[in-house]
């Protein structure tokens, strides 16, 4: 076995009754890959992580993989690993969600863990389409597309999830693609390590929901197309502007240090508990 | 040679029904609260975000709605936290979807209400009983809850203690329903030496990981729970699982975990149901009542009483699982059988449904969001 497929054995539950539900060519078990390269390259104990899902394609990733993890509703990951990175703040608390669930029913949760910076990295798996309902249009589904619930095409602007969690005071915020495997293993261990939220947008394609209605052949069409729709952002001449060219920008958009919510709060318990002694 | 005896740390204090709860709540050992304001429970929240920074490791966050309270609250529960939240109607209605999944991955946690008057915004200010089937069945699916109330502030307190020890000793999310007069009164109570109280805690694992089965059914029907970041590293799903948590859809695997969530709460019934009666011995007419309008009834079987009615009183302290045997044996005794409560009938039914028509079931509802006084009360017992 090659060493990377080793690796990715050793973090994967074998008690678990595989095959995964993923469909081939999915976006989302290149993501998973890259989480496990990126602990793994951390030196982070497993019994340290916790990986809190949401509900869709990308939630089952949860399942699959040996940290502590949980599995949750739809669109309210963030709201568990606020409570759970409180509770203990010495766990690393990474969260998965579709872009549906993030975006979509868990908006508000994303703009306001975003403002209070708590520690946690979100993932946000971003494939244009409501996956595991069968290929309904979500808030990221671009203007025009096709899916069941807009057979004409979308009449509504998709959000940009880096503006978004950029504009709502997230610390971290990134972009990358599951065809972009490396930089993806750069941007979600920085991530992960980061203080503060964080957040890494991954473009993941879904060639089984919104490649087939929207004029993709293949599996293998759409990471082309990843490979020739974006640009990193550090090579653009005005990196706050989007091209005019309409490629995706990827890379890191923003990476300050902000202490996290737990970081404050304990800080502020500790000087309230000194006062009171 | 003379015993030093340790003096009882007991305090007085002038509280709110509001305050008496996050007492009870400390006292029980609650180290976490997440929550979002809403009239009448506000105070609740109040008081823990002066109380738990002040207390090692206690956590206090206001979340962005409701949804986001349950969420935290069950998180921090899975961390190994005792955790509340408080809320009220609307609140309580977003809450659902989170209860559902508290009950399915048996999360210990306990979601006061304090009703008042609906539907929709309703009456804010004003007292209700209206969400007693809703706490019963609001979530989706079939599933085992318990429903706690109380009828005064020494027993608001007194009850959280009990729902965290339920919700511990259960794993199950516990709600305790107050209404608007109970939470807004003004009384003495005593909050007692925390060495005198008895309080429980989730049992944790003994085996090595390796070895934990993190939904095995036990003895008791309550499998251990390992607090996330234990060295225990498991899957908690929504998802109806198997015994390691994984998702199932083998009917003989599912219908096990189903019916194990359900045994787990039956087979303690005889713990779990707690009323109090008053003059029941010889009583010919029998008040069920709960919250505020128990105490109406008090009054009013007193003054029954005095004019030689032979009437009597059950306050219901457990609402769900509905305390049947205390219930049954009133309508094996009496005549006739008072509900009144701040609602169309929700409890009633399940009062008639006992009775099995043995009894006349007399019914006093109001909805106008004002209270039922011992005088309508005495009117129905006469
Ligand atoms: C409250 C609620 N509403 C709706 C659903 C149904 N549902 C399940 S997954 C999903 C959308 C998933 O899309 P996304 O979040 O983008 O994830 P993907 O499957 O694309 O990875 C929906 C609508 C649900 N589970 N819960
Ligand atoms: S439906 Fe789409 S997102 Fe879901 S597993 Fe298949 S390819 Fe992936
Ligand atoms: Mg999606």
């Amino acid at each position: 076995m090659a060493d990377v497929t080793q690796l990715i054995h050793d973090y994967l539950r074998h008690n678990k009754k595989f095959p995964h539900v993923f469909c081939a060519g999915c976006g989302h078990g290149i993501v998973l890959g890259s989480l496990i390269r990126s602990v793994h390259a951390l030196g982070l104990p497993k019994d340290d992580v916790v990986l809190v899902a949401g509900i869709g394609c990308s939630g089952r990733m949860a399942v699959y993989v040996d940290f502590n993890t949980v599995h949750t509703t739809h669109g309210r990951a963030l709201t568990f690993a606020t409570g759970i990175k409180m509770a203990n703040p010495r766990l690393k608390v990474i969260c998965v969600m579709g872009d549906g669930d993030a975006m979509s029913i868990g908006g508000n949760h994303l703009i306001h863990a975003a403002r209070r910076n708590i520690g946690v990295t979100a993932l946000i798996l971003n494939n244009q389409i409501y996956g595991m309902t069968g290929g309904q249009c979500s808030s990221a589904t671009p203007q025009g597309d096709i899916s069941m619930t807009t057979p004409f095409g979308s009449l509504e602007k998709a959000f940009d999830i880096v503006d978004m969690c950029k504009a709502a005071g997230a610390s971290y915020v990134a972009r990358g693609t599951s065809f972009h495997a490396i930089q993806l293993d750069r941007l979600i261990s920085s991530a992960i390590m980061h203080p503060g939220f964080s957040v890494v947008e991954v473009f993941s394609p879904c060639p089984t929901q919104y490649g087939r209605k929207n004029k993709f052949r293949n599996a293998v069409d759409m990471y082309k197309w990843l490979k020739s729709n974006t640009v990193k952002v550090e090579t653009l001449k005005d990196p706050t502007q989007k091209p005019d060219d309409g490629r995706i920008p990827i890379g890191v958009f923003r990476d300050v240090e902000e202490p996290g919510l737990e970081e404050r709060y304990f800080e502020l318990q500790r000087k309230l508990m000194g006062q009171n002694r | 040679m003379a015993v030093q005896r340790k003096k009882r740390k007991r305090r007085e204090l002038f509280a709110l029904g509001n305050e008496a709860v996050a007492e009870g709540a400390l006292l029980a050992g609650c180290s976490f609260y997440a929550g979002y304001p809403i009239t009448p429970s506000t105070e609740i929240m109040e008081v823990m975000a002066n109380r738990l920074p002040l207390i090692e490791d206690g956590v206090f966050i206001q979340m962005e709605d409701e949804i986001a309270s349950m969420g935290a609250t069950i998180g921090a529960s899975l961390a190994g936290r005792k955790a509340m939240t408080a809320t009220s109607g609307p609140g309580f209605a977003l809450m659902q979807e989170h209860i559902g999944y508290a009950c399915m991955v048996e999360a210990p946690l306990v979601v006061v209400n304090v009703m008042r008057g609906g539907p929709s915004t309703g009456l804010p200010t004003s007292p209700a009983q209206a969400d007693v089937q809703m706490a019963r069945w609001g979530t989706h699916g079939d599933h085992p809850i318990i429903v706690l109330s109380a009828s005064d502030v020494q027993e608001c307190l007194e009850m959280t203690v009990t729902a965290f020890n339920f919700a511990e000793k259960y794993r199950t999310p516990v709600i305790l329903l107050l209404d608007e007069v109970t939470a807004h009164t003004r009384e003495k109570i005593t909050v007692p030496d925390p060495d005198e109280v008895e309080i429980l805690s989730r049992v944790t694992p003994t085996v090595p990981p390796e070895w934990f089965k993190p939904y095995a059914d036990t003895a008791r029907g309550v499998p251990a729970m390992a607090p996330i970041g234990s060295g225990y590293r498991t899957h908690v799903t929504g998802l109806t699982h198997d015994v390691m948590g994984y998702p199932t859809q083998r009917p003989d695997e599912v219908k096990d975990a189903m019916l194990r969530l359900f045994r787990k709460i039956d087979q303690y019934y005889g713990d779990i149901q707690m009323s109090d009666e008053y003059m029941l011995d010889d009583a010919e007419v029998a008040v069920v009542a709960y919250g505020s309008v128990a105490r109406s009834a008090h009054l009013a079987v007193e003054q029954a009483r005095e004019r030689g009615a032979k009437a009597g009183l059950l306050t219901l302290k457990t609402l769900f699982p509905f305390p049947r045997p205390a219930v049954e044996k009133l309508t094996h005794r009496c005549h006739t059988v008072v509900v009144p409560e701040m609602n169309m009938g929700q409890m009633s039914r399940e009062v008639k449904r006992v009775n099995n028509g043995r009894t006349k079931v007399r019914t006093i509802n109001r909805v106008d969001g004002q209270i039922i006084t011992p005088s309508e009360i005495l009117k129905a017992i006469l």
